[in-house]
């Protein structure tokens, strides 16, 4: 207020009277009129502001006052700085004297740590140094700048303009609209090349969402323990396991992970009536042997933590809860569909083989599925 | 910064906790950070007089809830079967009697001794057989760390977290720290899924896949992260509440004695 | 930013005069001196850079602790180049499969991505590798964390009022770019932690209708994990990001010395000029020696506290995860707001699938990243105060600014701390369900209660500030009057400290007036209303008037 609008003379000359800043007056006028000219909106101006005192008087460090406590101050740093140097030696002297011993792995705790703390001295010596010079030995009377309206004056702006005005008649750019309208043309065109190069980046003649709606699963496929690939019989599983599955010849596919990323399988056994399976579905299961998508439906993450009482399976990275029971429906979290099922049986020898591929996608929505 | 202030308050445990480790670290101590679990053996003959024990004390302390047979009431489940692996971890690590109804029994200093933890499950066992309780050359760490820590991370990671930390379940229940934990609960956890984790039996996880899982839980024990202190191992939580209190905490208190004017 | 150094023409250092009129200082004629005036004449001759000595060298810095804000990140981002150029010698960014044969026991013999076993051969093998991988990673989380508060600063003070609107979306949009960097890194080892990080990403893009599905094949080459997104990140996170931060540093710092720096209110302190300490010598070595300080805090962290140790979590594999999954702080409010998602909230319509449970999160938390990005100029439009502003706002004289902050920053941690749910839920024995439903009534009533006890906060301030101005502060003392009434003696503030508590703006709600043609226009009204919002609860500032019928009355 006061000191916006009636700004520039009042307050430099109010300034300049007080406190330590003996040589601002008169100079601060002409910048500060340029920059309170322009409109203050909705500001309440008053004419009865308080006015500024200046800059207060300006107060003596101890170590200006007391030549003993100066050079104290001077020992205090130029001994930062030797501290830093020694810092920087020993952290040389540490990392010879404590290598990494690929048998000991404590070995690479005492080389982090004691090469850290040399670092760690050497800068902080500097850093702590430097500070405390300039805080207590420098000259510490507070200057003053004048600043001036960011806006450039008149006279270069209609400079500029006429520059730009000048351009536009030697080009004709205004002018010769047809040069002007397809050199715009061709500017929006010339970058789409590189849109377009950038299918590069996936490999062609697959259709993304075509992979997504299948995984390796097959019919007759034994389930195989992650990681080690033995088949599972039915008789192994008993109620209240949790077995993680992969299919069989999943670690001699070439593509391991991007095919584990779908078919990853979390078997499960409980008491048979306590499932409530929906028509259809029937025979997916196996005197209680459930087989589920490991994959969230959210966004991907490997749903695994199963609670053998609650018959729960929850998602470690967005708490969605999955019910066993009712054919791993949503009981809680952002997830939406149910965790898609694999039917399994068993073949001739006992073990548990999938009787099909999941009959959905599996993990997370994607716009193409329906 | 409204939370991290809150956030502060909240979590000074862990800041006194991380103070008391620098302290250590600068005394050498944080090197010693060993703990030492001895390992009893507590496969003590079940003799017809233990199983009478066990009878006894199971009529006072146990029959109320699991029925008088094992059979099990509205209160807990029946017992049949459960074997004496279930037993000891249930009773050895004091979850059982349990205190009181909750999400899930509590870890609390065993309310029995050695010997009549051993007769209890004596008498479960004679009842009904079940998985027994693990031998000590079924729970030395001296399998192979790599195929148990392989296995760890599929099987037990995803509640338990990759360093054993604990983490949360459902409705209020948690899989608990593994840090520190006796291998032979940790075997018998495995073999009985108590609560409800799930049980991975010996065909899901071999006796030798098991002794690696332990192998692999010591091996992380006994070596203390290379990097220096773990923070409780809670991955990027801690690092950023540690980062907010004390990174930021420091710069600004530094920032405030650089401008403050010297005296 | 901080430091100071603008264009000046008519430089005026107070303290300085001696320099500046009369005769150059007197040089002495050692050898030594001899040396240095030699060197300086051969760079002047070709460099002209007295000029840039004399333009720079004297430029006045206010000193403010909060000031030093902007340098911590500036530093933050120097130590992580540095200690990241160290990485890029020894990390391979591929995805290739090798078998693991480093000296960590746990993982000898595993099969992994050749960026996971270079990572882990820089924490194991290389002396001091696994310190520079910990500064590294610690000055990233020091990096944002800083330009975090940085920005708060600059929001609760005004410091984004004309004229540096404009480098307030420079400076948020290197916050966002930040974020990229952090999470670009963090992806690098391609361990168990940052694969599921991945894995969420591509499960998150896979949501966008239209393109979701192929951006997703695109971005990782063909399917998920593939064998391309480690190479990808590592060029966007060691050349394209850095490039353009670095662009965008250097602009932000040259807006700061056009604009030359804000100042807090005080005696003295006008809108015309800047009182400080000059560059050389004062503020070169404090800022000097604050990035040495910075950078010893970093290494002092990193020699003791372990961070990320992908040692324990192993390389990617699509079936295992870790309880406690999260990603680094700065993207939890991200992963908060996915948690935050109630059930149910996805469509397929048309043979097309709607996946609300993350269009809704990107939509609201785009929307928040937007407002906070054109914030400074909703508020000069509402204002409609076409002014520089060059002396900071204290908080309190900006009630409302001061509460929706309030509200944002309250909305802000919410939905952080959502991205810890499961650890607040087992560290305080709650269940995880009741910890989300908490956090999800906390994030919508949250900030709304932020905004109106802040908003109360600052006005009681504000009040306070002005019994004070009028009436001095209580002295304890207590005197005994003649009557026998007993008053407790109330002692002026001294003018210095009572400038200090009038010197602010006031501003006042629009009237809405018909225009030439007798209307009133649908952005008027608006106008009209947000400015009531904003302005309606209003202190003013002690004026002389007062001052003095306050003196009479006594």
């Amino acid at each position: 207020m006061a000191h916006d609008e009636t700004s520039g003379t009042d307050v430099a000359a109010t300034s300049s009277g007080a406190g330590g800043v003996s040589n601002t007056s008169g100079r601060a006028v002409e910048p500060s009129a340029a920059v309170s000219s322009a409109s203050g909106g909705l500001a309440v101006m008053t004419t009865d502001g308080l006015s500024d005192p200046g800059i207060p008087p300006h107060r003596k460090r101890i170590t200006d006052l007391d030549p003993k406590k100066a050079k104290g101050a001077q020992r205090a740093v130029y001994t930062l700085f030797y501290l830093s140097i020694a810092g920087s030696i020993f952290a040389i002297a540490a990392y010879m004297a404590f290598p990494i011993n690929s048998d000991d792995p404590g070995s690479v705790r005492l080389n982090t740590v004691f090469l850290g703390l040399g670092i760690t001295l050497a800068l902080m010596g500097i850093g702590i140094g430097a500070v405390h010079w300039a805080k207590t030995l420098m000259h510490d009377e507070e200057g003053v700048d004048i600043r001036h309206p960011v806006r450039s004056s008149d006279e270069t702006r209609a400079r500029a303009v006429e520059i730009f005005h000048e351009g536009n008649v030697e080009s004709g750019f205004g002018r010769r609209s047809l040069i002007r309208n397809s050199l715009i043309g061709a500017l929006v065109a010339f970058p789409l090349p590189a849109v377009i190069l950038f299918r590069g980046l996936g490999p062609e003649g697959e259709s993304p969402s075509e992979l997504l709606s299948h995984t390796m699963w097959k019919a007759g496929d034994r389930l195989t323990l992650d990681p080690s690939g033995l088949p599972v019989k039915a008789s192994d599983v008993t109620i209240g396991s949790a077995f993680h599955i992969i299919p069989e010849g999943l670690n001699d596919a070439p593509d391991r992970l991007e095919q584990k990323a779908k078919a990853a399988v979390l078997l499960m056994r409980v008491n048979p009536s306590d499932l409530n399976v929906s028509a259809g579905r029937e025979d997916w299961n196996y005197d209680g042997i459930v087989a589920y998508s490991k994959i969230c439906t959210h966004v991907g993450c490997p749903v695994a933590l199963f609670e053998q009482q609650t018959h729960h399976l929850l998602c470690p990275c967005h708490q969605s809860t999955f019910d066993v029971n009712n054919e791993c429906e949503v009981i809680f979290g952002p997830a939406k569909r149910p965790l898609p099922q694999l039917p399994i049986t068993v073949d001739g020898e006992g073990y548990l083989v999938a009787r099909s591929d999941f009959l959905e996608p599996v993990g997370p929505s994607f716009w193409e599925r329906s | 910064m409204a939370r991290t202030s809150r956030k502060a308050n909240r979590r000074h445990p862990l800041a006194t906790v991380v103070l008391i480790a620098i302290g250590l670290a600068f005394t050498g101590g944080g090197y010693a950070l060993f703990s030492s679990t001895a390992t009893a053996d507590s496969n003590v003959a079940a003799s017809q007089a233990t199983v009478e024990e066990g009878s006894k004390l199971f009529a006072a302390n146990c029959a109320t809830c699991h029925g008088m047979n094992l059979e099990g009431s509205a209160a807990g489940p029946n017992l049949l079967g459960v074997g004496a692996a279930s037993v000891d971890f249930q009773v050895g690590t004091g979850r059982m009697p349990l205190a009181m109804q909750g999400p899930q029994a509590m870890q609390k200093p065993p309310q029995f001794t050695e010997e009549q933890t051993a007769a209890l499950a004596a008498y479960v066992a004679s009842l009904s057989p079940g998985p027994a309780v693990p031998t000590d050359s079924q729970i030395a760490d001296t399998g192979d760390a790599t195929n148990g820590g392989e296995l760890f991370r599929i099987n037990c990671a995803m509640c338990h977290n990759v360093a054993g930390a604990g983490g949360a379940l459902t409705e209020g229940k948690f899989a608990p720290e593994l840090t520190g934990v006796d291998s032979k609960y940790v075997y018998e956890a495995m073999l009985s899924g108590p609560q409800n984790m799930p049980v991975f039996n010996d065909h899901n996880i071999t006796p030798e896949d098991k002794r690696d899982i332990i192998t692999y839980l010591k091996y992380l024990q006994n070596n203390p992260s290379p990097g220096g202190f773990e923070l409780g191992n809670l991955g990027p939580v801690a690092e950023g509440l540690f980062i907010w209190i004390f990174g930021i905490g420091a710069v600004v208190a530094l920032t405030v004695w650089l401008t403050a004017k010297s005296n | 930013m901080t430091i100071e150094k603008s264009k000046v023409d008519g430089l005026v250092p107070g303290t300085t005069d001696h320099l500046v009129d009369g005769a150059p200082p007197k040089i002495s004629n050692a050898p030594s001196a001899r040396f240095t005036s030699a060197a300086a004449n051969y760079i002047d001759e070709r460099t002209s850079i007295s000029a840039v000595v004399k333009e720079f060298g004297r430029k006045i810095f206010p000193d403010h602790w909060s000031f030093m804000l902007g340098e911590v990140a500036l530093y933050s981002f120097v130590v992580i180049i540095l200690t990241g150029t160290f990485l890029t010698f020894f990390f391979q960014a591929s995805m290739a499969p090798t078998v693991y044969d480093g000296s960590f026991v746990p993982l000898k013999g595993v099969e992994m991505s050749s960026a996971m076993s270079s990572t882990l051969n820089i924490s194991f093998e290389i002396r001091g590798g696994l310190l520079v991988r910990q500064i590294h990673h610690w000055a990233a989380l020091l990096f944002i964390a800083s330009i975090g508060l940085h920005m708060l600063r600059i929001y609760f003070t005004g410091a984004f009022r004309k004229p540096r609107e404009l480098n307030w979306v420079i400076g948020f949009v290197l916050f966002i770019l930040a974020l990229g960097e952090g999470f670009t890194g963090y992806s690098l080892p391609d361990d168990l932690l940052s694969g599921n990080g991945l894995r969420i990403i591509d499960g998150m893009v896979k949501g966008f209708p239209f393109v979701g599905t192929w951006i997703s094949y695109l971005l990782f080459g063909g399917e998920f994990p593939g064998e391309q997104i480690v190479g990808r990140l590592y060029t966007l996170h060691i050349l394209l990001l850095p490039a353009i931060i670095v662009a965008l540093i250097a602009l932000h710092l040259v807006f700061v010395v056009v604009h030359k720096h804000t100042q807090y209110a005080g005696p003295g302190k006008t809108n015309d000029n800047v009182i400080g300490y000059p560059v050389l010598p004062v503020y070169a070595a404090k800022a000097g020696g604050f990035f040495f300080i910075v950078f010893g805090i970093i290494a002092l962290i990193a020699s003791f506290f372990t961070i990320n140790p992908i040692w324990n979590y192993g390389p990617y594999d699509p079936s295992p995860v870790s309880a406690g999954t999260q990603p680094d702080w700065y993207i939890g409010f991200a992963d908060g707001a996915l948690r935050l998602m109630p059930p149910g909230l996805e469509f397929v319509l048309w043979d097309h699938t709607y996946s609300f449970n993350i269009l809704i999160p990107v939509g609201v938390l785009g929307l928040f990243i937007l407002t906070v990005l054109i914030y400074p100029f909703i508020e000069g439009w509402v204002t409609g105060d076409k002014r520089e502003h060059h002396i900071l706002d204290r908080p309190r004289n900006a009630p409302t600014r001061t509460a929706i902050g309030a509200a944002g920053v309250t909305f802000y941690a919410a939905l952080w701390s959502a991205a810890s749910s499961d650890i607040l839920a087992t560290h305080f024995q709650l269940s995880i369900e009741s910890v989300i439903h908490a956090i999800q009534a906390l994030v919508i009533l949250g900030p709304i209660i932020a905004y109106f006890v802040a908003k109360r906060v600052c006005l009681a301030l504000q009040k306070k500030d002005r019994e004070m101005a009028l009436h001095g502060f209580e002295s304890g003392r207590i005197v005994r009057l003649p009557g026998g009434e007993y008053i407790e003696v109330h002692q002026d503030v001294d003018e210095y400290e009572r400038w200090k508590l009038v010197s602010f703006h006031e501003y006042k709600p629009l009237m809405v007036r018909p225009n030439a043609r007798g209307k009133i226009t649908a952005p008027q009204r608006l106008r009209a209303g947000m400015s009531k919002w904003f302005f309606e609860d209003r202190i003013a500032p002690v004026t002389r008037a007062d001052l003095e019928h306050q003196k009479q009355l006594h």
